[in-house]
């Protein structure tokens, strides 16, 4: 499904801030794996979903998603393969536009656009079908502008919005860690749904160890650039908390310390 | 009698202003760019126009034309700031000082008037002999309707929409497979194609064209969105907005008027229009700001001393 091969990417080279965020990457994922993805500040979790998702252009190899080389492809070209939830709940919706208009744009992620209406009547009537099943009463207020919508309501018409269509890829950078522990419980199990109903690909950043663990069927742990560890399916399912520590701390020397990384929820 | 006649003058002149300020509103409060070409696609409308009905081309053909230009102004500003990476305002700067060399390039000179030369206002008066005031009052009316009309139904489309949604969250309109850069060319294109019509139907109104014409335009527009705004409130819907604008540029150009009679010197009018915005822009903030204080509260419990001292 997801080919990235040998694909490294250094920040600023050349000046005193430069930083190799990845380094000769190789990941390779099959058709409906739920892969989460844990690591420290700085190990390149967010770098490979933005490359993969072309916010920036990658230095060199190649990634290829369901056959497609998107190495050198724009961001907006890229944009019909990937449903995108980001960290900030600020950033996957319009806060001037209606819920509905919201909606509609996301319908039409990686269509032509042209001079047709907006948003249709027939649209509509999905959306409202669709918003019930976040359960937050959203689907009476479709016109509404979403800036008046809090932080877990806007990242869960996010989600919703990246599987309207649905993806060859979902990319999930910490969707949850900007919401309260409560309303972030309710929109990983949305996304544990959706993902599973849908029968979605998708790679999830987090940095929750337990949720790391409970979900998905396939587990990476990146560091410096690369990833140090992946285990899947019935392996997976044995993994402990500590054994993911044991694991953390070997790479990383023992820094652990100052890490965020969480222990608990 | 004189102050009724300059009301309505001020008023018709306010219409033809209201189309640049529209175009303006396209950029500012949709695109969320301060576009500087405005000073330069005002005089640029005004001049192509005054240029091609010299030549003896036909007044409503040199108002096409005009609109022409203004878009590829408009497309040189987004070029050079999607393409090339310049900040918006100065893309803006950058295109209105070159088209002040080539505003004089295409009238061959500062000051084309119009006097003997036949204007859409001249020949509607010629046919149904009403008076030029009331004449361009009315085509103004006529445009405004019609294109208030037009920017609210293209703005429900989709490529409206993904104009909106590219102002509103760049990051999240890209992620959703728009075309910001693109988008952005465009709306600095229809916004500049409407500042230009509405530099040409002023040229024809007042008779003469002038590569100054455009100077503060930017000002005046920004005052017209503003005087809008505190007349029919920020939370109105999308066609209202587009209205407010309009009346707002006739509010101004009444304001104007007004403080002219009562002696004001015609020298001081931009320095009057610059205090004007400047005010409008810092109320609300100082507004904002005195309710923080007011509602600050030195007690951790928030029920207490709540309008207290």
């Amino acid at each position: 499904m997801l080919n990235i091969s040998h694909v490294s990417k250094t920040f600023n080279p050349g000046t005193v801030t430069e930083k190799q965020a990845l380094r000769d990457l190789n990941l390779h994922l099959e058709p409906e794996d739920f892969v989460t993805i844990i690591g420290g500040n700085g190990a390149g979790k967010s770098t490979m979903l933005n490359m993969v998702a072309g916010v920036y252009p990658i230095d060199c190899g190649t990634i290829y998603l369901d056959g497609v080389n998107i190495s050198r492809r724009p961001e907006y070209k890229r944009a019909s393969l990937l449903g995108r939830v980001f960290q900030d709940p600020m950033m996957g919706t319009a806060a001037g536009m209606q819920i509905e208009e919201n909606m509609a744009l996301a319908h039409r992620r990686g269509r032509r656009r042209g001079l047709k209406w907006g948003v249709t009547k027939q649209e509509k009537e999905i959306f409202h079908e669709e918003l019930k099943r976040l359960g937050l009463g959203l689907e009476e207020r479709m016109t509404a502008k979403v800036g008046l919508l809090s932080g877990g309501q806007r990242q869960a018409l996010t989600l919703l919005m990246a599987t309207l269509q649905k993806p060859k890829l979902l990319l999930l950078d910490e969707h949850t860690a900007a919401l309260d522990p409560r309303t972030a419980k309710k929109v990983l199990s949305l996304t544990e749904e959706m993902v599973a109903e849908a029968r979605l690909t998708a790679l999830m950043v987090t940095h929750n160890m337990k949720d790391a663990l409970r979900l998905g069927n396939r587990l990476i742990m990146m560091h410096e650039g690369q990833i140090i560890y992946d285990v899947r399916g019935e392996e997976k399912k044995k993994l402990k908390v500590e054994d993911l520590l044991k694991k953390f701390e070997d790479a990383s020397g023992g820094e652990f310390a100052n890490d965020r990384m969480m222990l608990s929820d | 009698m004189g102050i009724m006649l300059a009301i309505q003058g001020a008023v018709s002149q306010g219409i033809l202003w209201g189309i640049m300020a529209l175009g303006i509103y396209l950029t500012y409060r949709i695109l969320d760019v301060a576009d500087l070409t405005v000073d330069g696609s005002f005089a640029l409308g005004g001049c192509t126009c005054a240029a091609l009905i010299t030549a003896g081309i036909n007044p409503w053909l040199s108002l096409v034309a005009a609109v022409i230009a203004g878009m590829l102004a408009g497309f040189v500003t987004g070029l050079l700031h999607t393409r090339c990476e310049i900040p918006a305002i100065l893309a803006g700067i950058l295109t209105q000082i070159g088209l002040y060399s080539i505003n004089l390039r295409i009238m061959g000179r500062s000051n084309t008037p119009l006097l003997k030369s036949p204007t859409i206002f001249k020949q509607l008066s010629g046919v149904t002999g009403l008076g030029q005031n009331w004449i361009s009052m009315i085509v103004g009316l006529v445009f405004v309707a019609g294109l208030i009309s037009v920017l609210y139904w293209f703005f429900g489309t989709e490529i409206g929409s993904a104009i909106r949604a590219t102002g509103d969250n760049e990051r999240m309109a890209r992620s959703l497979g728009m075309n910001t850069n693109r988008n952005k060319v465009l709306g600095l294109a229809i916004s500049n194609g409407l500042v230009a019509l509405s530099g040409a139907m002023v040229t024809q109104s007042q008779g003469y064209a002038d590569v100054k014409q455009g100077t503060g335009a930017i000002v005046i527009g920004l005052a017209s969105i503003i005087i809008g705004e505190v007349i029919f409130g920020k939370k109105t819907s999308f066609g209202t907005k587009l209205l407010s604008v309009v009346v707002g540029s006739a509010v101004y150009r009444i304001i104007v008027a007004v403080v002219l009679q009562l002696g004001l010197n015609t020298d001081d009018l931009k320095l009057l229009t610059a205090l004007l915005v400047a005010a409008a822009l810092t109320v609300p903030v100082i507004l904002e700001k005195r309710k923080q204080a007011a509602s600050y509260d030195p007690m951790t419990d928030g029920s207490a001393g709540k309008g207290g001292n």
